[in-house]
């Protein structure tokens, strides 16, 4: 079976996300106030051949390459692939 | 939306074809070359072929124009970029090219892939791309609409240009009303080549292998040639998948890739697939070859799925180069592409009957003569007339603005997005890389040093359309001139121009007389001052809401540094040089940037200008600085003297000034009087340096400290403290972009 | 001593670095291709600026997990000198051969014009040419060189005297102001500002030419007295 992992990948909490805060200063700029704090992040998808460990696996994919661990957390998500 | 299924005689019904950008007469026309109705896939082929961008069917009559020959011309208009032989068995290779409405609806790609389509003309010809400039007109930056196009656009070029390792390294960028709906984006390359490793688009040799090499095809930006030769309707923003999106790491494999592949013998001919892609490169190569070329599209790598050929044919997915390779030698080419992580593969063979014939699942799905596309399109020969306003303008009056307190204009000049400091746009670009760059963005031509001999180019883009606007003969004249003027205050002598002729509707006979005439006022300045056109591009029905833009016919000349000695700065260099100025102030002030900060608009004739007159300066000022006499040398611009002479001492140097003039204050100071340049020289140089350039006045000194004084018939008219001008002029487009409206 | 520059797809710095130890200072050195697998040839390896791989995912990252990197990391092991201008630097902090990581500037722009540096070790066998102290000229040129550190980091950096250039005044929003690092054995640098790029008065500095130059005559003096 195919799945699809979704991967998200944000800067840390405590680092300084420029882009987020430029992203929150000009929606407050449009006139939505109620926007507090805005954070920039990657999306990742990607299509996988299930076998063993998967989330192992997935784990040290964003450990190695996906995500930096310095800067960055990364979460993810598995679902069954839909096929086109 | 166009559908694959619709059969010739729908397509001749329904008029099918004027969707796609052909009219009636373009119809019959094609009826009669094919001897019947053509379908679907070549109603496509030929409507972007013919469209304006391909076939300059408009222009083609006017670019005659153009004096195109030198003894140092390698290569004319015609080929993917044009090319001057530079000595040392070296050339430079250069073009302009427009991306004008892909950057109106999506500002970042439309730029990013106008710098990818331009630097791949070079290094289609065999040449590594060595530089880009770039030449943008926007409107107010007042308008946020026009902040995000400005920005974007900045960010477009700086994302693609510094990824590929190109340097960006000046340009010009000029802000009006006339620009708002209609940004232009023109981009210009510089590649030195060895006079050996020309290569040519051609497919010749029959039986010769065509490979395809690059990313797959997908239905990026298709009809983009047509898209870019039509009026920019209220509806732009809904021709969005028309925009294709660039990828600089990719054309970065593909330069290196393509430059080493012209070292091996296997290769005949190369084009990049630029607008109208696989259409455009496959059938001009087999044109200019005087052969055939048949292609199979089953084999064309494609990134998405049940492509039809149409799409196939006018895709404009980018970093695609099409080669002509001898039979049973593409292993060896094949292999140089794979080194750098890319596809090549072959999908067609050079034929002996004069066709483009394409394949699609085992069918032909076109069948066309090949000259019929590159060489047949229609010309038209427009009606022209003379603006109305021409004659009102002509009529005028030269009246000099009330200027009351000349200290506060020049603040103001200094402020003008025009005049004022670029620096938060090229600090975005990477004008340094490669290793050459004597001087980059900031000074009037760009120098970038040649490795290896003692030689250097000038490079420089101009136009200053307010001019061309209020009288476009006396405007192109200016255009050409100012170029040369840049070039040969860096020290260099001026040795080609490519054009990037942008303007509105040709069909409005105004419009077509506003080309007409600069044109003709472009070639004369060219002949004057010796520098052929040796390649250019077109941009035409720059309008929107039935409001043109000024007309912008941008020039981007090259010049050559004989030694590295003649290099010279356009700013002050020591305290204790003298000043001088070449040329008298007349005053002429339409078009004008005090014209417009006191009245508020464009009016009256442009300034005159002497073509005799400006030759002999240049050459006597060019020879005064090849004698190793001047210090600095910067035209005359925008803003006049005041402006010239105060953007002179902006370079953190910790100089100033003391000048003195005599006559009317607002002429000396802002006057556009043109063929003007201000120098600094030696002491101990004065009585050669005037000796060899005979207008120049004697008008002041470099002082130490950051006082800018200027007296006007013994009076104190400006004494102003350089640093906060400096400030002034620095801070006002980061503030303007940084205010709310 | 011979130096290797290293070229992985997408690097464009790497004639420039050629033409400075090559042309310039006259030193033997070979333009690397990144499949390359005779690392051991070379006395010093040099990781150009560009964009490697395009800078997809993050600057240097894709670079990093490379058989090339492999090979450089043995290389510095062994004691041989490291330089990773730019996009070299972000390759070296990416593979973990330097700590911290490099984020986009704080204007979130590219930028590039010259930059003042303080030289704050000229103990390394890079910069022993340098005063310590002293004001140096070098371009910058980069979107993503916000150096950036942990506390913990930073500290170590400090204590064992790792910061090797500062910035006299920020442009990019570094923690600490850090333009380069050395690792802790002082046989790997990495630095945003591109020497390289200053080697000729002509192109506006010629204070790169010293780092290099320090590189040469450290590896001699470590030959002579080995």
């Amino acid at each position: 079976m195919m799945k699809k992992v979704t991967v998200y990948i944000t800067l840390k909490q405590g680092v300084l996300d420029p882009e987020g805060k430029a992203i929150g200063e000009s929606l407050n700029a449009l006139g939505y106030q109620e926007i507090v704090d805005a954070r920039v992040g990657k999306f990742i998808e990607l299509q996988v051949d299930e076998g063993p460990n998967l989330e192992e696996r997935m784990n040290e994919m964003c450990d190695r390459l996906l995500a930096n661990p310095i800067i960055e957390d990364y979460r993810f998500q598995v679902e069954e692939a839909v096929q086109s | 939306m166009l559908q694959t299924e619709i059969s010739p005689e729908q397509i001749e019904q329904d008029k099918v074809y004027q969707e796609m950008g052909l009219n009636d007469e373009e119809y019959e026309m094609i009826k009669g070359i094919l001897k019947r109705r053509p379908n679907f896939t070549e109603t496509g082929i030929f409507s972007v072929m013919w469209s304006e961008h391909c076939s300059y069917k408009t222009s083609k009559a006017l670019l005659r124009k153009f004096p195109t020959k030198g003894k140092n011309v390698l290569q004319g208009p015609g080929e993917g970029a044009g090319i001057i032989d530079i000595g040392d068995n070296q050339a430079v290779v250069f073009k302009v090219e427009s991306h004008n409405h892909p950057s109106a609806v999506e500002p970042y790609q439309g730029a990013a892939t106008g710098v990818g389509g331009i630097i791949r003309d070079i290094f289609s010809m065999g040449a590594r791309p060595i530089a880009s400039m770039n030449s943008l007109r926007f409107g107010n930056l007042t308008n946020e609409r026009t902040k995000y196009l400005f920005t974007e656009v900045v960010a477009g070029i700086a994302g693609y240009g510094n990824c590929v390792g190109v340097p960006t390294v000046g340009g010009e960028v000029q802000f009006d009303d006339s620009y708002e709906e209609n940004p232009l984006v023109n981009a210009m390359a510089i590649g030195l080549i060895n006079h050996d490793e020309i290569q040519k688009g051609i497919a010749a040799g029959i039986g010769n292998t065509i490979l395809y090499a690059g990313p797959p095809t997908g239905r990026d930006g298709i009809h983009g040639a047509t898209f870019a030769s039509d009026d920019l309707g209220e509806d732009a923003a809904k021709d969005r998948p028309a925009v294709q999106v660039g990828d600089p790491f990719m054309e970065k494999l593909l330069i290196e890739a393509c430059l080493e592949v012209i070292h091996s013998d296997a290769l005949v001919g190369m084009q990049d697939m630029g607008a109208a892609g696989l259409t455009s490169s496959a059938s001009e190569m087999a044109s200019k070859a005087g052969t055939g070329m048949e292609m199979n599209l089953d084999l064309v790598p494609q990134r998405e799925q049940n492509m039809t050929a149409y799409e196939m044919m006018l895709s404009e997915s980018q970093e695609r180069m099409l080669l002509c390779v001898k039979r049973g030698r593409t292993k060896e080419i094949i292999e140089v592409f794979e080194k750098y992580g890319l596809k090549a593969v072959p999908v067609g063979e050079v034929i002996e009957e004069k066709v483009f014939r394409i394949k699609h699942h085992g069918e032909v799905v076109a069948n066309i003569p090949v000259d019929s596309l590159a060489e047949d399109a229609p010309v038209y020969h427009l009606p022209s007339k003379e603006a109305a306003y021409f004659k009102e303008f002509q009529a005028m009056e030269n009246k000099t603005p009330d200027v009351e307190n000349h200290g506060g204009m020049l603040k103001k000049l200094l402020q003008q997005p025009t005049i004022a400091s670029k620096e938060w746009v090229y600090d975005q670009y990477d004008s340094m890389v490669q290793t050459n760059t004597v001087y980059g963005p900031g000074s009037d031509a760009a120098v970038i040093r040649i490795k290896g001999i003692d030689k250097a180019l000038a490079i420089t883009t101009d136009c200053n359309s307010r001019y061309i606007y209020l009288d476009p003969e006396t405007g192109g004249k200016i255009a050409v001139a100012e170029a040369a003027r840049n070039i040969v205050c860096s020290g260099a002598k001026p040795i080609g121009l490519t054009d990037g002729l942008n303007f509105g509707n040709p069909t409005n006979p105004e419009i077509f007389w506003q080309m007409e005439k600069s044109v003709e006022g472009m070639s004369v300045a060219c002949t004057a001052l010796g520098t052929p056109v040796i390649s250019g591009n077109v941009s035409l029905y720059n309008q929107s809401k039935g409001k043109s833009i000024f007309p912008t016919p941008v020039v981007g000349m090259v010049g050559l540094h004989e030694s590295l000695e003649h290099v010279t700065p356009s700013f002050f260099q020591t305290a204790g040089d003298l000043v001088y100025v070449i040329g008298e102030a007349n005053p002429e002030f339409g078009g004008s940037e005090l014209q417009h900060i006191v009245n508020g608009r464009y009016e009256g004739k442009a300034p005159a200008i002497d073509l005799e007159v400006e030759a002999i300066r240049q050459k006597q000022l060019l020879e005064a600085i090849r004698s190793g006499v001047v210090e600095s040398a910067h035209d005359v611009a925008e803003g006049g003297l005041a402006v010239a002479l105060a953007e002179s001492v902006f370079a953190g140097k910790g100089l100033g000034f003391t000048i003195g003039l005599s006559g009317d204050a607002t002429v000396e100071l802002f006057s556009e009087t043109q063929s003007r340049f201000v120098v600094t020289v030696k002491e101990e140089k004065r009585a050669e340096f005037e000796r060899l350039v005979e207008d120049a006045k004697l008008i002041g000194i470099v002082t130490a400290g950051n006082t800018l004084g200027v007296k006007v018939n013994e009076e104190d008219i400006l004494n102003e403290n350089v640093d906060e001008l400096e400030k002034l002029w620095r801070g006002a487009i980061p503030c303007l972009l940084k205010s709310k409206a | 001593m011979k130096f290797a520059v290293i070229v992985f797809p997408g690097s464009n710095c790497d004639r420039d670095m050629y033409h400075a130890v090559k042309d310039v200072l006259g030193a033997e050195a070979d333009l690397v291709w990144y499949q390359s697998s005779n690392l051991k040839e070379y006395d010093g390896i040099l990781l150009p600026g560009g964009f490697s791989y395009g800078d997809y995912l993050r600057s240097g990252a894709v670079a990093a997990t490379s058989d090339m990197m492999k090979q450089i990391k043995e290389q510095a092991k062994a004691g041989k000198p490291v330089l990773g201008v730019c996009n070299g630097f972000q390759i070296l902090t990416e593979s973990g051969l330097l700590p911290g990581a490099l984020m986009r500037n704080k204007n979130l722009s590219f930028m590039c014009h010259q930059e003042n540096l303080i030289v704050e070790n000229n103990e390394t066998l890079f910069t022993s040419g340098y005063e310590k102290g002293e004001v140096v000229k070098f371009p910058i040129a980069h979107g993503e060189g916000n150096y950036f550190c942990d506390e913990k980091t930073l500290n170590e950096l400090k204590t064992n005297n790792q910061i090797v250039f500062t910035y006299q005044s920020n442009p990019n929003g570094s923690t600490h102001d850090i333009a380069g690092i050395v690792n802790k054995e002082g046989n790997v640098l990495g630095m945003m500002p591109h020497p390289e790029r200053a080697v000729e008065k002509l192109l506006g500095s010629d204070d790169g030419l010293r780092l290099f130059q320090s590189v040469i005559q450290n590896w001699r003096n470590s030959y002579v007295t080995n």
